[in-house]
């Protein structure tokens, strides 16, 4: 536990020196969300975005698609750079473990996207004063489970995809198809039905829904949240059996 | 030295490896005991390190008995790499860390750890202490991992290939804190394609070809065993020549005329040339003895025994044979 924490903040330094990459993932989203308001503003249509205005909508979205950058391209890029430049062997062959190392990258991680969501929060609020959440906590609750859900997958990426330019495209590539189809690129309203049944089968649709419910006030959704958990639960358990194959190759 | 069961701290037998259809590793049995530091030689390829992963627990063989301090890697493997130090042939660290922050976190890893600063002395970093990986030369690179490898202060330090890429000098100070470890008391699995080092390491030593051990034993051992070939040169006459054929153990003796020296104190009518006697047995001696019962004395006589690295290339075989005949051609040249 200890060392885990020590590693996570060594982890931390070791980003803040090579800041760019950090910079371009968080920066993404704040891109996308100045495109999308900048077409939409935050006008309410009832057709559309749940009912309420677009960027009431896309703050919530905007948290989730924050989440799905750093687990989906972010930790699984550094992991497979990790293994594929022998760093894990190095650890594999100390006492810390790969699980403690995978670990300390995941609480970066989880650090990095709540600074990316303030930012994109932030951002949205000055350019557009969409919604105060309308309950804090439930937005909090709905985001940690995300990232944590985000940060699993993110790591079972890592381990299995063969190298980290791999690992970079397959980040990217789902990432985009996430943020087509999860909610957080044009209105989930506006697809057609067979994308939105695409859309539900990719966690960030949940996510963003669960953080959604939160902040426009209707409530805490236990199924939304019970779907995120239950990618979090299955990346979980593949990651256990990915770390123990490839420790004892 | 009568050997308990507890003098050995390291055990294989009947080792296995295989990946897909080539059998890295094919039945390899060796002991290696306390305080001993023990080479691993062998062509690229031949399974040397697959042989150390699985020693280290980092890869599980396919069949075989380990035993590294009385425990079995595959069930005790927290414990094993508390105890053991490991530097492989081939990790790295993360390219942002300082030399100090890994060092550091090693350290901070393990209870009753080796005070790192310390290490950074003895492994010439101090200049480096506050510099990247990524910016360290690869013998830098490869002298802080081996200081990442005693951190924990290890009772068996694995070394894959330790000194390549340091400079002869470093090589040298890696050698005496090599035998610094080992005289503290720790054991030493050393692979190396340096037979130099070897030589100047190793108490005992096994040659893995193609996945087998095709040899064993100390460097006096394997050189008994294998090719023992002592070589006797000196300037000398047609008389001399004959003398040295007689005595015992020589097996051939050739004068070279053509690099003959007219040697002022013979006359016109003998001849110098360059002497060459090879055989078995104490003949450096024995030719001695009876050159100077005649009243010879050449000044040059030189006696050569077989390095570790002839022994070597008379096991493994002579792969590249153009590169190895220069290599033996210009070992002869010198006197
Ligand atoms: N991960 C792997 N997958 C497939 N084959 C492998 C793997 N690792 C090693 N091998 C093969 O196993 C054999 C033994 O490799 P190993 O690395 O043990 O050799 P080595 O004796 O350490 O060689 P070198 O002196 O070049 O370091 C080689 O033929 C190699 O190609
Ligand atoms: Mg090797």
């Amino acid at each position: 536990m200890r060392i885990l924490l020590r590693l996570a903040w060594l982890e931390a330094k070791l980003l803040l020196r090579e800041p760019i990459t950090v910079v371009f993932t968080l920066g993404l989203p704040v891109v996308m969300e100045l495109v999308m308001g900048g077409v939409f503003g935050n006008r309410a249509d009832p057709a559309y975005y749940r009912g309420v205005g677009a960027m009431d909508y896309y703050m919530g979205a905007y948290v989730g698609l924050v989440v799905a950058a750093l687990g989906l391209i972010t930790l699984p890029t550094h992991i497979a750079t990790y293994r594929e430049r022998g760093v894990l062997r190095r650890f594999d062959a100390s006492t810390i473990s790969r699980s403690t190392v995978i670990g300390a990258q995941t609480i970066v991680m989880i650090g990095l996207a709540a600074i990316g969501a303030v930012l994109v929060v932030a951002v949205g609020v000055v350019a557009y004063h969409p919604a105060t959440p309308a309950s804090w906590p439930l937005v909090f609750a709905g985001f940690v489970i995300a990232a944590v859900a985000f940060a699993m997958l993110g790591s079972l990426l890592g381990l299995v995809v063969p190298t980290a330019r791999a690992a970079q495209g397959v980040g990217i590539m789902l990432w985009f198809v996430m943020l087509i189809l999860g909610g957080a690129g044009p209105p989930p309203e506006a697809l057609p039905d067979a994308m939105n049944l695409v859309g539900s089968l990719t966690p960030l649709k949940h996510a963003v829904i669960l953080i959604q419910d939160g902040w426009l006030g209707f409530g805490w959704n236990g199924k939304e949240a019970l779907i995120v958990g239950g990618f979090f639960l299955v990346s979980l358990a593949l990651t256990a059996v990915v770390v123990r194959r490839r420790t004892a190759r | 030295m009568p050997m308990t069961p507890n003098d050995v701290v390291l055990a294989v037998e009947d080792l296995r490896k295989t990946y897909g259809a080539t059998r890295a590793v094919d039945g390899v049995s060796f002991e290696v005991r306390r305080g001993e530091i023990f080479g691993i030689l062998g062509p690229n390829g031949a399974g040397k390190t697959t042989t150390v992963e699985c020693l280290q627990g980092l890869r599980r063989p396919d069949a075989g008995e380990i035993r590294i301090l009385g425990l079995d890697p595959a069930r005790d493997l927290a414990v094993v790499k508390r105890r053991i130090g490991s530097q492989l042939q081939e990790s790295a660290l993360p390219d942002r860390i300082k030399v100090w922050e890994a060092l550091d976190l090693f350290s901070a890893s393990v209870d009753g750890a080796a005070p790192w600063e310390s290490l950074i002395d003895d492994w010439g970093l101090r200049a480096k202490r506050n510099a990247q990986f990524g910016s360290l030369s690869g013998g830098q690179k490869q002298r802080l991992l081996v200081a990442l490898a005693l951190v924990n202060r290890p009772e068996v330090v694995f070394l894959d290939e330790m000194t390549t890429g340091m400079d002869p000098v470093a090589r040298r100070v890696a050698w005496s804190l090599i035998e610094r470890i080992r005289d503290d008391g720790a054991t030493v699995v050393l692979v190396t394609h340096f037979m130099d080092e070897a030589e100047r390491l190793c108490d005992r030593a096994a040659i893995i070809q193609a996945g087998k051990v095709v040899a064993i034993g100390t460097p006096d051992e394997l050189r008994s065993t294998h090719g023992d070939t002592v070589t006797v040169t000196f300037n000398g006459d047609e008389k001399d020549r004959a003398l040295a054929a007689k005595v015992q153990g020589v097996e051939s003796a050739t004068i070279d005329e053509t690099a003959a020296v007219v040697s002022p104190s013979a006359g016109a009518a003998s001849t110098e040339g360059g002497i060459e006697a090879r055989g078995r047995g104490p003949i450096g001696v024995r030719i001695a003895a009876s050159l100077a019962k005649a009243g010879r004395e050449p000044a040059d006589y030189a006696v050569t025994r077989p390095t570790l690295e002839d022994v070597y290339l008379a096991i493994t075989g002579d792969v590249d044979a153009d590169e190895d005949t220069d290599r033996h051609a210009a070992k002869g040249a010198t006197p």
